[in-house]
C-alpha cells in the first residue's frame, strides 16, 4: 500500500489528517466564539452536539485522525532518525530561510497533544463522555469542576468556572494561551507544508501559501485566544472587584 | 581586504566505514584570507604529510564549484558559511584570525564514509538510474526545433537541472531526506515536452528507490534548498509530490 | 630493420584510413561500406571505456543500446563528476538557426582556418556534418537549452565565428551535455548492460597477441582507488576517453584529478602521441593569486560577446594600478587601449583563443597589466550594461559573475574583471586514424584524448562538439569495423599470462614508489615541473627556452624519482600515491610536449615560437617545411621517442594565412 509504503504516500496521510484536524479546529473556535456572545447559544450547541449519533460518528472520526496523525508522526520521525545515520553532527547551525518550528514539529505536536488531553479532561470528560456514560447506565456519574458539578450540557458554566476562578482560572488561561502558541507555529508550518505536500505550490505561490498558512494558523489559534482572553479579563475584573 | 589569518581546525578523522571516527585538532598558520577552503585543506596536507602522518582524505575535483565531488560540512553548514556555493569555491575570507574551524563529512545512513570526510554518494546514482532520464536511444530522435519549448518552462527546467548532486541537500536535512535532487531531475524532465511522456513512471521509480535507500522522510524544512550550492528550489519539491501523486491516482 | 623503420615514418591517407571521395561523401560513403556486427553477436562482445566525460559517457551509452556489454570506469565517485562537467560557453552545430549564413562547410572551414591548418580535413568535415544531430539528440534527452520567447532554440556567438551558432544552457552548457550523457548512461547502467566501476583509474592497458602475432588491445589493469586493490578488466576492445594532460602545467583550468596517464599507457604500448606541444591557453581565466594555489578558475568565452578587453594607455597608469593606488573604473575611457579591437577589428574581442591569449601576454610583457602581479587585463562590462542593462547581463552571465566575485571578491558589475591566460585544453593526443583507433589494433581514443579534430588550436564551444560527436556518432560506428572481425573471438579469462605480467608491472611500480620515502610531498615536486612548463613551454617558446625545459624536467624526474615521499600504504585508499602515479607520467608528457614544440620550428595556433612572427607579431607558419602531424613513437624507458609524421595535404580548402584584421 503506498500510502505506508511510499514516503510521499506517508506524508500525504500526515496532510490529509492534518488538514482534517484544522478544518474541526476552525469550527470548534467558531463554535466558542459564540460564548463571547450568548452562553445560552454556546449552550445550545452543546446540547446539539452532545451524544447524538452524528456527533459520536464524528467523534470517532476525529479520534481516528488524531490518532493517525500522531502514528504517522512517530513513525516518520523514527524513520528520519535512522535515515540521519549513527554519528549526529557535531556542530549544528541556524540556517536562513528555514523557521525553527519546520524542524521541530514533533516537540510542537507532543505540546499540543499534551493540552489536548487537559483540555479533554476539564470539558469533553464531563460533557460528551459523562452524558455516554448516562446511556450505559451509570446515571449518577458525574466530575466537578473546582468543586461543582455542572450538567453535560452546561459548557458554558464549565468553560466559565475553569477561567475565572480566582487565581486557578488564571492558571489554566495562561496554560491554554501557551498551548494555543505552540499550535499557532504547529498549524503555520503544517499548514504550509500540507498544501506542499500535495502538491499545491509553484514558484509564483511559494510566498503565497506561506502566508495562507500563517492566516489559518493565526485564524485558529485566534479564535480560540479570543474566548480565553475574554474569560482573562473577566476573571481579573473579578479579582479587582 | 584579505589578510593573513592563523586557525585551529577541528577535523572528523575516520579510517575506513568500519572504524570509529572521532575529532582531530590541528593548528594552521598564517593562512591567505584569498585561499580557498581546499587549498587550507591542501596546505593543512602539506603539513601533515611533512610531518609523516596521513593526509586528510578528502573529495575534491574541479575546484570550480560545478563537479559536485567536495562535501565538507563546515560550522554546521554542508559547503560552510557562505550561500550558494560549494567548499571549493568558500574561501577563508569567510574567517576570522583566531577561529577554530569544525569540518565533519556528510552524515547520512545514505552516504557511509568511506575514509575521514570523504563518503560515498552512489545512492544518487542508483536513484537516477532508476528513472533519470528520457528513454531515448542515440540517433533516431526529431529536429531540435520540432518542438517549441516556452522559455519559461525551459528556463525553470533549467534552474532544476543546475543541480550537480554534490548531496548537500541530504546531508543537510535534519530528515536525511533527497526529496530535493529527486524533485530537481523530475521537475526537469516534467518541465520539458521530451520527458513529459515518461514524466508519472520516472516519478515513481525514482521515489521508489529513494525510498529503499534510506533516505528520509521529507517535511518540509526547507534546509535543502536553504544550502544548496547551486539554489535549487523548494517549489521542485511540491512539483515532484503532484507528480507522484498525480501517478499514483491513476493507478 | 632499417628499411621498415624508414617506411614506417610517413603515415599515409590509406594508413589513416581516410575514406575516398569528395570531402562531403567520405563519412556517407563510410558509413555505407563499413563492416556491422549483428545483434546476437553484439552481446557476446564487451567493450571498456575508459572515462565517463561527454566522450566516454556518450560512446558507453551508444555501445550499450545498440546491444555491446559495456564496462565503464571513472576515477570520480560518479560518473556525472568527470570535468567535461565544467565547459560553461556552448557547442557550436551548424543549424542555420540564425538565418546567417552559416553551414556544415563554414563551421568545418571556422574549424580548420582557427586549428591553423593543422587539423585532416577528412575529420574536421565529419565533426561538422554531424553536430546537428549532436543538438537533435541533447534536446531529445532533454536537455533544457537555452530558448527564445517564441520557444526555439536560441545562439550566441563565439571567437573564431563571424556566425552565432553556439547553442549554451546558461553558463553551464557542459554541465547540461554531460547530465544528458550521463542520464543515457544511467539508464544502460539501470538496465545492466553498462557496468560502472567508479573511483577505479586505469594503469595500464593489457596487450595480447592475435593468431597472426599482432599485438591487441584486451583490457586494461585498474587500481580500485578504495581498496587500493589491483584488478583486472577483460575487453575486446578498449576505448579510451580520459580527457587532456593541460595538469602537466599544475596550474591549469582543469580538474585536480585530470591526468595523461591513460595517454601515456598506451604511448608505451606503441601508440603513437600527436602533437603534444599544442596546448590551449584559454585567455579568460582569474589570474594567480598565491602559490598555495591549486587551480586557475576559467571565465567563459562567452563573456567575450559582451566583455571588452583592455589595458590602459599610458605606463604610469598601469604602474599606479599595480600599487593598488587606482582602480580600473578610475582611467578615463580615452586612456583605455582595447587592444584586441585596435589589432583586430573585424573579429574584435571574439579573436580565436590562441591571438587573445597571446596579445594579453604581449600587453603584460610590455608593462601594462593591470594587478599587483603585473599579469592581467580588463574586461570591462560598464558598456554592455549601460547597453542591455543590468539585468539583461545578469541573466547571460550571472552565474560566472557570481563565481568570479566569490573567488576575487570584488564585484564585477562594478569593477572590470580582471583575467589572464590559463593553460585550458591540449589539441595534442594520442594519434587515431579515421575510425578513432590509434595505431594498436582495438585501442581506440576519443574526445579530448585524441589529437584529431583541432588542428593547432580549438575554437570556442568546439571541445563539447567534437567529445559528443565522437561518442555518440562516430566510434559507435567505427568500432564496429573493428569488431566484427572479432566475433569468433571468445571471452578471454583475466588470469592469461599476459594480465599476469601487466598486474606485476603495476604492482612493481608502486613498491618502488613507496619505497622511495623522500623528502618532497608529490604537489611539491608538480608545482616545480608546473613551473618549467610555463616559463619554458608556455605561451611564448624558443628553441633555448624548450632546451632548458628539457634538462629541468629531466632534473625534476631525477628528483622525483629519488626524493618523493607518499605516505600510507599502497594497498589502501591513498591519494598522494595516485597523484604520484600521475605526475610520472605528467614529467615524462611535460618532457614530451618540449620535445614536439622543439622540433616544430613555426608557429602555429597555441604553438608559438618566437623566432617565427610577422613584424606584428603574429605567428608564422611554416607550412613547406611542418605541413605534417607529429607522431612520436615510444621507444624505451631512457631513449628518445621516434618521429613519424602524417603529412596534412589540404586537398579541399586553401591554406591562408589567419586574418582576423579585416
Amino acid at each position: 500500500m503506498w500510502l505506508k509504503d511510499s514516503s510521499i504516500g506517508r506524508k500525504l496521510v500526515m496532510s490529509i489528517s492534518g488538514l482534517g484536524l484544522v478544518f474541526f479546529l476552525l469550527f470548534h473556535g467558531c463554535m466558542n466564539l459564540a460564548l463571547v456572545f450568548s452562553e445560552e447559544a454556546y449552550n445550545w450547541i452543546c446540547s446539539v452536539l452532545g451524544a447524538n449519533w452524528y456527533a459520536l460518528v464524528a467523534t470517532l472520526g476525529l479520534g481516528a485522525l488524531v490518532l493517525i496523525h500522531f502514528l504517522y508522526a512517530i513513525y516518520l520521525t523514527i524513520q528520519n532518525r535512522m535515515a540521519r545515520g549513527k554519528d549526529r553532527y557535531a556542530v549544528t547551525a541556524k540556517r536562513e530561510g528555514v523557521e525553527w518550528e519546520s524542524e521541530n514539529m514533533l516537540v510542537l505536536g507532543f505540546v499540543v497533544i499534551g493540552f489536548i488531553v487537559l483540555h479533554l479532561a476539564n470539558f469533553w470528560f464531563k460533557m460528551q463522555f459523562t452524558e455516554i456514560m448516562h446511556m450505559c447506565g451509570a446515571e449518577d456519574f458525574a466530575v466537578a469542576t473546582f468543586g461543582t458539578v455542572y450538567a453535560p450540557t452546561d459548557g458554558a458554566g464549565m468553560v466559565k468556572a475553569l477561567f475565572t476562578t480566582p487565581i486557578w482560572g488564571q492558571v489554566y488561561c495562561v496554560l491554554y494561551l501557551v498551548w494555543l502558541t505552540a499550535l499557532w507555529f504547529h498549524l503555520r508550518h503544517g499548514v504550509w507544508s500540507a498544501l506542499h505536500t500535495m502538491g499545491f505550490n509553484n514558484l509564483v505561490w511559494m510566498k503565497r501559501v506561506k502566508v495562507i498558512s500563517a492566516v489559518v494558523a493565526t485564524l485558529v489559534a485566534g479564535l480560540f485566544a479570543i474566548v480565553v482572553l475574554y474569560y482573562l479579563g473577566y476573571g481579573i475584573g473579578m479579582l479587582c472587584v | 581586504m584579505d589578510n593573513y589569518i592563523d586557525i585551529k581546525v577541528r577535523v572528523w578523522r575516520q579510517a575506513g566505514p568500519k572504524a570509529e571516527g572521532h575529532f582531530e585538532t590541528y593548528e594552521l598558520k598564517h593562512i591567505f584570507q584569498g585561499a580557498s577552503f581546499l587549498e587550507m585543506i591542501d596546505i593543512l596536507n602539506e603539513q601533515l604529510i611533512s610531518e609523516h602522518k596521513d593526509p586528510i582524505a578528502f573529495d575534491h575535483d574541479c575546484r570550480e564549484g560545478i563537479c559536485g565531488m567536495c562535501s565538507m560540512y563546515v560550522n554546521g553548514h554542508p559547503h560552510g558559511p557562505d550561500s550558494a556555493i560549494t567548499t571549493c569555491q568558500l574561501h577563508m575570507r569567510k574567517f576570522k584570525d583566531g577561529e577554530t574551524i569544525t569540518i565533519e563529512p556528510w552524515r547520512s545512513r545514505a552516504f557511509p564514509v568511506i575514509k575521514d570526510l570523504m563518503v560515498d554518494r552512489e545512492a544518487y546514482d542508483k536513484i537516477m538510474q532508476a528513472g533519470g532520464f528520457v528513454s531515448v536511444n542515440t540517433g533516431g530522435v526529431p529536429d531540435a526545433n520540432a518542438i517549441p519549448i516556452p522559455k519559461a518552462h525551459a528556463d525553470e527546467a533549467m534552474d532544476a537541472a543546475s543541480c550537480i548532486g554534490c548531496g548537500a541537500c541530504a546531508a543537510a536535512c535534519k530528515n536525511g531526506s533527497a526529496m530535493l535532487f529527486v524533485s530537481a531531475k523530475v521537475s526537469q524532465l516534467a518541465l520539458l515536452p521530451q520527458g513529459k511522456v515518461e514524466a508519472a513512471a520516472r516519478a515513481k521509480a525514482m521515489v521508489a528507490k529513494m525510498d529503499e535507500l534510506g533516505f528520509g522522510n521529507c517535511t518540509n524544512t526547507g534546509a535543502c534548498a536553504a544550502e544548496c550550492p547551486k539554489q535549487v528550489s523548494l517549489a521542485n519539491i511540491a512539483r515532484l509530490n503532484r507528480e507522484f501523486l498525480c501517478a499514483k491516482l491513476k493507478d | 630493420m632499417a628499411t621498415k623503420k624508414a617506411t614506417a615514418q610517413v603515415i599515409t591517407p590509406e594508413m589513416a584510413k581516410i575514406p575516398a571521395g569528395p570531402l562531403e561523401k567520405k563519412w556517407t560513403n563510410y558509413k555505407d561500406h563499413q563492416k556491422l556486427v549483428n545483434p546476437a553477436n553484439k552481446r557476446r562482445l564487451d567493450v571498456i571505456v575508459v572515462g565517463t566525460g561527454l566522450a566516454g559517457a556518450s560512446a558507453a551509452a551508444s555501445l550499450a543500446e545498440m546491444g555491446f556489454n559495456v564496462l565503464n570506469f571513472c576515477i570520480q565517485d560518479s560518473p556525472r563528476r568527470a570535468h567535461s562537467i565544467a565547459a560553461q560557453g556552448g557547442i557550436n552545430a551548424a543549424k542555420n538557426y540564425q538565418n546567417d549564413g552559416d553551414s556544415v562547410y563554414r563551421l568545418f572551414y571556422d574549424t580548420i582556418k582557427g586549428g591553423d591548418y593543422r587539423a585532416r580535413e577528412a575529420n574536421v568535415y565529419r565533426l561538422a556534418e554531424v553536430s546537428n544531430s549532436i543538438i537533435d539528440q541533447c534536446v531529445a534527452q532533454g536537455v533544457p537549452f537555452a530558448r527564445e520567447y517564441g520557444g526555439l532554440l536560441d545562439n550566441r556567438s563565439f571567437g573564431g565565428a563571424q556566425v552565432s551558432r553556439t547553442f549554451y544552457a546558461k553558463g553551464q552548457t557542459g554541465q547540461q551535455l554531460l547530465l544528458g550523457a550521463y542520464s543515457a548512461l544511467s539508464r544502460q547502467i539501470g538496465k545492466g548492460k553498462v557496468k560502472m566501476y567508479n573511483r577505479h583509474e586505469m594503469l595500464d592497458v593489457v596487450m595480447i597477441k592475435d593468431e597472426n602475432g599482432e599485438n591487441r588491445a584486451r583490457g586494461i589493469i585498474a587500481r580500485n582507488l578504495v581498496t587500493g586493490r589491483i584488478e583486472r578488466y577483460f575487453g575486446h576492445a578498449v576505448v579510451v576517453a580520459t580527457g587532456g594532460y593541460g595538469n602537466a602545467f599544475f596550474l591549469s583550468t582543469n580538474a585536480m584529478a585530470s591526468n595523461g596517464s591513460a595517454a601515456m599507457q598506451m604511448y608505451r604500448h606503441g601508440a603513437y602521441f600527436a602533437n603534444p606541444c599544442y596546448a590551449q591557453i584559454h585567455p579568460t581565466c582569474i589570474p594567480k593569486h598565491g602559490d598555495f594555489q591549486s587551480k586557475l578558475t576559467l571565465m567563459s568565452e562567452s563573456l567575450r560577446n559582451d566583455g571588452r578587453i583592455w589595458v590602459p594607455k599610458k605606463l604610469e597608469d598601469a604602474q599606479r594600478l599595480q600599487r593598488g593606488e587606482i582602480k580600473g573604473k578610475d582611467i578615463p575611457e580615452e586612456d583605455r587601449d582595447y587592444y584586441l579591437e585596435r589589432r583586430y577589428p573585424a573579429f574584435g574581442n571574439l579573436v580565436p583563443r590562441d591571438v587573445a591569449s597571446r596579445a594579453a601576454k604581449e600587453r603584460c610583457d610590455k608593462g601594462y597589466g593591470v594587478n599587483n602581479t603585473g599579469l592581467a587585463v580588463f574586461l570591462d562590462f560598464s558598456d554592455a550594461i549601460q547597453r542591455l542593462g543590468k539585468d539583461v547581463v545578469e541573466q547571460k552571465y550571472g552565474n560566472l559573475f557570481q563565481m568570479y566575485e566569490k573567488i576575487v571578491d570584488e564585484n564585477p558589475y562594478e569593477e572590470p574583471m580582471m583575467i589572464f591566460p590559463a593553460i585550458h585544453y591540449t589539441m595534442g593526443g594520442i594519434w587515431v586514424d579515421y575510425e578513432l583507433q590509434t595505431s594498436v589494433k582495438g585501442l581506440f581514443c576519443i574526445g579530448e584524448a585524441n589529437f584529431s579534430d583541432h588542428g593547432a588550436n580549438r575554437l570556442g564551444a568546439s571541445a563539447l562538439m567534437q567529445g559528443l560527436a565522437d561518442g555518440y556518432f562516430v566510434l559507435p560506428y567505427t568500432i564496429q569495423n573493428y569488431l566484427s572481425d572479432q566475433i569468433g573471438v571468445p571471452r578471454m579469462s583475466t588470469d592469461l599470462p599476459e594480465f599476469a605480467e601487466a598486474e606485476k608491472g603495476i604492482t612493481e611500480k608502486i613498491e618502488k614508489l613507496m619505497a622511495i620515502q623522500g623528502k618532497r610531498s608529490v604537489d611539491s615536486i608538480h608545482k616545480e615541473l608546473g613551473l618549467v612548463m610555463w616559463d619554458f613551454v608556455g605561451m611564448g617558446r624558443t628553441a633555448e627556452s624548450l632546451k632548458t625545459a628539457v634538462e629541468k624536467i629531466d632534473a625534476i624526474k631525477k628528483e622525483f624519482w629519488s626524493n618523493v615521499y607518499i605516505p600510507g600504504e599502497a594497498n589502501s585508499l591513498n591519494n598522494e600515491l595516485e597523484k604520484a602515479l600521475r605526475l610520472a607520467d605528467f614529467i615524462e608528457i611535460g618532457r614530451l610536449m618540449a620535445v614536439d614544440a622543439l622540433n616544430r620550428e613555426e608557429s602555429c595556433g597555441g604553438h608559438f615560437r618566437e623566432e617565427y612572427q610577422t613584424p606584428e607579431g603574429e605567428a608564422m607558419r611554416q607550412d613547406d617545411k611542418f605541413s605534417y602531424v607529429a607522431c612520436w613513437k615510444y621507444t624505451g624507458e631512457d631513449s628518445e621517442p621516434e618521429l613519424i609524421k602524417e603529412p596534412l595535404d589540404y586537398e579541399f580548402t586553401e591554406r591562408k594565412t589567419r586574418n582576423y584584421k579585416s
